[in-house]
């Protein structure tokens, strides 16, 4: 059998890879940059596995239900049960890896976060994608240096090698990539696994997350027939703060630890969130306090800007908990937290929506697979804090050994294979030519074409949406189209008329997706998942049922 | 405000490289060099300051706050990352970005750092048995886990060139961590390769601390990897015993 090829080293892309190499399979790991420049390097927070050592009695089965509720109800109930069953065993795996949890006698302790009524998150200060992702590449290292792991760590992928038998369903054979270094194109065959991260690029300089994620993977996939779904649900991360080039994420432990929200209202101070919803008040979920920001800046005689009020943390919060944050903000702001409110605004923090496919994270073409940001599984409608660094790191390994399963029972010799293959004459293969495919790199789509696009997308799929401005961003991405240079560009079109679509069918408003004119959630028509495809040169988008029974009310 | 950026670049192909003069506006008191060079590219005409035109200019980022270490280069001869550099900070009338030295240059401000990875490779850097992180190990396990891989400190140290047989601070950071977590059985032989391209080579002037952008303990971490193996484990830094 070929290599396994990753599209990615971020979390997903190293746990597939390092499950494959356990196993005793190859893989190919190719990203733009090394590792330790992907996003998940960034992920502060932790990450989620009803490990119960708090002594709270929490359990799989709440960590299940968290995730569906929060999901409105719109994620696959089979993959959730299994992502939420073998969270501890994956959080336990990644211990075994050597990952420095925060943990007193071995145990590893827990604490609150993203919405969750137990603790049940794992971390290591305000650093935990850094850590795991750190242990990761050491682990990742050992196969590297055995041969079972080969990195491509300055390409870029270029498109799948798809062909096309009698019968009509599209089989990938392998993927086309380019060495940025030295401009040239290779070709490797065999199964892929795509985990390439968030689509930022579709909005740049306006998300959290990293520039080298552009987008460019998924609108060019897209474009070749995999199908992708919820691309209207983008979170908001309610507290975040411009910095040059970007949004910097202002975390959630801010108003845990007691931050609060207020706009000037006729002079003075208007704690908004906490007269709203007087139990739960800056906590609420990220999603009702990136929408009420977004209507309170909008009332009558309030001021255009948010701010966080922190001035009341004690010291040895500060100290302890928070000494992270109140550096980075002196360092981009040039402000006190301490002693002075800050100035925030709502930020695009995660993409719901992506690839889609089915608990075993096979997508509709034959030998594609993907896990990670990149993919719309585990999320639904909304995504709770700590639950996608679990899914990326489960997503991998799930993927990773479901190859592996069908390969054994296809009855294939790998280990003979792999002996025989030197990794040059592995390389001289990869070059041989596909026949008449181009070995040509396609051009790039121009920043300008890509920063217009973006802007027209946001004014589309803000917080608030109603079918005029989506409407009316569909009509301006059809202007921009005709200005299309490139595939580059006319895949980031068909992207983006993906998207407006879906937020345009779904008429109601559901976790991230607020329809100010549907205001309510329609269960009966719209818990379905939206579904784009792009095949014979039609788009389509269309509702589609969720398989398997949550067995859980909505409520 | 403004600013002139010399920047020393190279196409791909050539061999040599040539100094390019640009001007560039701000308002932005928290402007950074990484914003600028994005800016610069974005424009639609590119022109020197003597007019002529002026290519895309190529650099690495990532994470755009320093988190990722993609974008180290020499911002007025000083190895540090292009998003932790304000122009404001620059008393001088220009700025000059060149690559870092100590790499091959691949094109502008790219180099091509994988000798930080072979070395890490050549080392063998890994956990070769279960971990046992031990209470009073942990936060030299967090501090060695914070590594960007950016090649700052081996700029900056008078002992390391690429290829040579000292591996630098870049490499020692990781293994401390892996040091950390391994019991002493398993740590053997990472330990020998310790001393062989870290300790021996290692002038202990401390360039490299200073330089770190992500401000990492570099000298606790040394001292700790020290003591773990080749002193007594008494002198630990971190922890102690
Ligand atoms: C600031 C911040 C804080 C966060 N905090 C948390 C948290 O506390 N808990 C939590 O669970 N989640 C958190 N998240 C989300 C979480 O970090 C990500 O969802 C997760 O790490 C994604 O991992 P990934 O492997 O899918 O993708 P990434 O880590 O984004 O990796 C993508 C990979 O794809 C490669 N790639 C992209 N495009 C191409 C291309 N064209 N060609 C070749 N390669 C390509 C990249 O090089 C990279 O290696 C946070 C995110 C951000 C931005
Ligand atoms: S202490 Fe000096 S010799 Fe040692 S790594 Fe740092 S700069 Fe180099
Ligand atoms: S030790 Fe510091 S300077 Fe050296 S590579 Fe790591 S982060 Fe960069
Ligand atoms: S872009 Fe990540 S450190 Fe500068």
């Amino acid at each position: 059998m070929e290599k396994i090829n990753i599209i990615g080293a971020g979390l997903a892309g190293l746990s597939a890879a390092i499950t494959l190499a356990e196993g005793g399979y190859e893989s190919n790991l190719i990203s733009l940059q090394y590792s330790e420049r992907a996003q998940s390097v960034l992920a502060e927070g932790g990450i989620n596995a009803a490990l119960d050592t708090m002594g709270e009695g929490d359990t799989v089965n709440e960590h299940y239900e968290d995730t569906m509720k929060g999901g409105g109800m719109l994620a696959n109930p089979v993959a959730v049960r299994r992502l939420t069953k073998n969270a501890p065993d994956t959080v336990l795996w990644l211990k075994s890896l050597g990952v420095p949890f925060y943990q007193e006698n071995g145990t590893i302790i827990l604490r609150n976060f993203g919405g969750q009524k137990k603790k049940r998150t794992a971390y290591a200060k305000s650093s935990t994608g850094k850590v795991i992702m750190n242990a990761l590449i050491d682990g990742a290292r050992k196969y590297e240096k055995k041969g079972l792991i080969r990195r491509y760590p300055h390409h870029e992928f270029i498109k799948l090698l798809l062909s096309k038998p009698a019968d009509g369903q599209k089989i990938c054979r392998g993927v086309q990539i380019k060495d940025r270094y030295s401009d040239s194109i290779l070709k490797l065959y065999g199964i892929v696994i795509l985990a390439s991260g968030g689509m930022n690029g579709v909005f740049p300089g306006m998300t959290t997350g990293t520039t080298q994620n552009s987008g460019e993977v998924t609108a060019t996939i897209f474009a070749q027939g995999v199908a992708l779904s919820n691309l209207e649900m983008l979170q908001y991360h309610p507290t975040t703060i411009g910095i040059s080039g970007k949004r910097c994420l202002v975390t959630e432990a801010a108003r845990g630890e007691g931050g609060r929200l207020y706009v000037v209202r006729n002079g003075r101070p208007w704690y908004f969130m906490e007269e709203k919803y007087p139990v739960l008040k800056n906590l609420m979920p990220r999603d009702i306090v990136s929408r009420e920001m977004y209507l309170t800046v909008r009332e009558k005689e309030c001021e255009q800007q948010v701010y966080l009020d922190m001035t009341g943390l004690k010291d040895k919060v500060w100290e302890h908990k928070l000494s992270d944050l109140r550096n980075e903000i002196l360092y981009y702001r040039k402000l006190d937290p301490k002693n002075t409110p800050i100035p925030v605004e709502p930020g695009i923090h995660y993409f719901m929506g992506g690839i889609h496919t089915d608990e075993y994270h096979r997508t509709n073409i034959d030998g594609v697979y993907a896990a990670g940001e990149c993919t719309s599984l585990y999320h639904g409608a909304n995504r709770l804090g700590g639950n996608s660094m679990l899914g990326a790191v489960y997503g991998g390994k799930t993927a990773a050994m479901h190859i592996m399963k069908n390969a054994e029972e296809k009855g294939h010799d790998f280990a003979e294979k792999t002996k025989e293959e030197s990794m040059e004459s592995y390389r001289a293969e990869s070059m041989e030519s596909l026949g008449e495919e181009s070995m040509e790199a396609p051009a790039e789509a121009s920043e300008e074409f890509v920063s217009a696009l973006g802007n027209i997308l946001y004014d589309g799929l803000g917080i608030v949406r109603n079918e005029g401005r989506l409407k009316f961003a569909m009509g301006k991405v059809s202007q921009l189209e005709a200005a299309c240079h490139n595939d580059r560009e006319k895949n980031r079109i068909l992207l983006a008329k993906a998207m407006l679509n879906s937020a345009i069918i779904r008429k109601e408003s559901r976790g991230a997706h607020y329809r100010e004119d549907y205001p309510d959630r329609q269960d009966e028509y719209y818990r379905k998942i939206t579904l784009a495809r792009y095949e014979e040169q039609q788009l389509e988008v269309d509702f589609v049922q969720i398989q398997g029974d949550p067995g859980i009310s909505s409520e | 405000m403004v600013v002139q950026f010399d920047i020393l670049r190279k196409e791909k192909k050539a061999e040599k490289q040539y100094t390019q003069s640009i001007r560039y506006e701000y308002e932005n008191p928290n402007e950074s060099v990484a914003n600028a060079l994005r800016q610069i590219n974005r424009r639609q005409e590119r022109k020197d300051i003597k007019g002529n035109p002026v290519s895309v200019i190529k650099w690495e980022c990532s994470c755009l706050q320093k988190k990722c270490g993609a974008c180290a280069m020499l911002i007025n001869g000083k190895p540090g990352l292009a998003c932790d550099a304000r122009l404001a900070a620059y008393k001088t009338e220009t700025i000059r970005l060149a690559p870092l030295r100590k790499f091959p240059v691949v094109e502008d401000l790219i180099v091509d750092r994988s000798i930080l990875y072979e070395n890490l490779k050549e080392m063998e850097a890994w956990l070769a048995g279960q971990p046992e992180l031990r209470e009073q190990g942990y936060e030299a396990a967090y501090e060695g886990s914070r590594c960007l891989q950016c090649g700052c400190c081996l700029e900056i140290c008078p002992n390391f060139y690429a290829g040579g047989n000292f591996f630098g601070m870049a490499s020692m950071v990781p293994v401390a961590r892996i040091l950390e977590e391994l019991n002493e059985n398993d740590r053997k032989s990472l330990i020998k390769e310790y001393k062989k391209h870290i300790y021996s080579g290692c002038g202990k002037s401390l360039a490299c601390r200073n330089i770190c952008p992500a401000q990492i303990d570099i000298e606790g971490l040394l001292l700790n990897s020290n003591a773990l193996s080749v002193w007594k484990a008494g002198l630990r830094r971190h922890g102690g015993v």
